[in-house]
């Protein structure tokens, strides 16, 4: 049979970085270690590190805070990406405020109740970019995806939106997570294709 | 400060830095040099880097491939090397087909011994074995691909440590890489059984599990497939008295 070529003979979509496609209703499950036993119940949330005060937020303090959606594109580094999906939560920029930060911070580990860590320019969480979130699409974020809560920090690789968040630790200096010490890029920013080492 | 506060998590000790210097991995050209069918639905490719300093990979690990349509658009998708470390010229991957998919499909019917992709990696530093501690290889279906990396390694490395795989299939044509297997390997099959099988076709239960865990004390585990079959293989580890410290997954396919 005469070669078809490749492609599907559609227009690329403007919200689709390099080297990305849509996965469309579909969210695939990605993950390293064993799924933790974490519900509302005993779940946590505490800022601490270069902060005023160090900060625990149980399930209820956490929806006590002003609550916050978002809406758009997220992109993992496997290449797939899922276009026009929302979630709700509590930014960031709440829980800082509450901890106060201290102006020597520049970077955060972001961890996962499994031990999962990931680090973070503080600039890149903050200013309306990051949340805690605990819906997708108005629903309960499913386990497998990382509720009771996840990190949300859609403008980066999703590798860096830890599922089963646990806190964030505010340092001075970046210290590289769990796949930024095995290969994967610093930042991860998915419009300049940073998904490996050195991109 | 942060001195004094509590140490943060971790999964665990780095298995493998990057390259010290940092250097970003390039696109290679690749020309397969044999194509296999493994299952009416998986093929194995086996490809010849062209490029200096390839390295060789540690099993476990995976490829990109890229493809580049002739408008210059492009797609790449990441493949688990099947084979063991060689000199790091040649690789095997490992395709299942998706129907649905842009790349896959295309891997399948237009591309050829004598034909050209860019590869580029390898890639991972978690999910990967270096031969030399026990080991419990727990794969479902096409997860199976970077298992049989470590299990061919062990075999060429004649055999120096505990492991056991377990394959976890639908039927007995699903089975990837048939005839290969030694006596370390168990097939289980989850809704038809070759004819005179012993066990019940189902799910992986914690009788298959427990005699391979008692065959490879201090065995690290991994997993990989479907995230249906991950996530009930690895609780069952756990559930069976495995840290879950001790459970490497990766997770196949669409959620």
């Amino acid at each position: 049979m005469a070669r078809t070529g490749f492609g599907r003979g559609q227009l690329p979509d403007p919200r689709l970085p390099p080297g990305q496609y849509d996965t469309g209703s579909s969210w695939p499950v990605l993950t390293a270690e064993v799924s933790p036993k974490l519900t509302a119940d005993n779940w946590s949330f505490r800022v601490d590190g270069l902060v005023q005060q160090a900060k625990t937020w149980d399930w209820p303090a956490a929806h006590r805070l002003e609550s916050s959606t978002w809406s758009g594109d997220i992109h993992c580094v496997t290449s797939w990406s899922k276009l026009g999906t929302g979630f709700s939560g509590v930014s960031v920029d709440t829980f800082l405020a509450e901890a106060g930060v201290l102006p020597e911070a520049t970077h955060v580990v972001a961890w996962s109740h499994t031990g999962y860590t990931t680090n973070l320019p503080l600039a890149e969480i903050t200013g309306g970019r990051a949340w805690v979130v605990w819906q997708h699409e108005g629903k309960p974020l499913p386990h497998e995806h990382g509720g009771p809560a996840r990190l949300l920090v859609p403008n980066l690789y999703f590798w860096k939106s830890a599922k089963w968040i646990g806190g964030l630790r505010l340092l001075d200096h970046d210290e590289p997570g769990f796949w930024e010490q095995r290969g994967y890029h610093e930042l991860g920013d998915p419009w300049l294709e940073q998904r490996y080492s050195g991109d | 400060m942060t001195d004094g506060l509590p140490a943060l998590p971790t999964l665990g000790p780095v298995t493998r830095r990057v390259p010290p210097s940092g250097a970003r991995r390039l696109w290679l050209p690749a020309v397969v040099t044999q194509v296999r069918d493994e299952t009416a639905r998986a093929k194995t490719f086996r490809l010849a880097i062209r490029g200096e300093n390839v390295d060789r990979h540690l099993p476990g690990q995976h490829y990109d491939v890229r493809l580049t349509a002739p408008d210059g658009s492009t797609a790449q998708r990441s493949y688990s090397i099947a084979s063991a470390p060689g000199d790091g010229s040649e690789v095997e991957l490992s395709v299942e087909r998706i129907d649905d998919g842009e790349v896959s499909p295309y891997l399948h019917e237009e591309i050829g011994v004598g034909d050209e992709v860019e590869v580029r990696g390898p890639f991972g530093g978690w999910f990967v074995w270096r031969g030399d501690t026990p080991v419990l290889l727990l794969g479902g279906g096409s997860g199976v691909a970077p298992l049989m990396a470590m299990r061919r390694y062990w075999h060429t490395q004649g055999e120096p440590v505990p492991l056991r795989l377990l394959v976890s299939v639908r039927r007995p044509e699903d089975l990837y890489y048939r005839g290969e297997y030694g006596p370390e390997t168990t097939v289980i099959h989850t809704r038809r059984a070759p004819d005179g099988d012993g066990r019940p076709v189902g799910r992986l239960t914690a009788a298959d599990m427990e005699p391979l865990l008692a065959a490879v004390p201090g065995a690290t585990a991994y997993v990989c497939g479907s995230a249906g079959f991950t996530e009930h293989a690895s609780q069952l580890l756990v559930t069976l008295g495995l840290p879950a410290a001790d459970v490497r997954i990766e997770r196949f396919g669409p959620g």
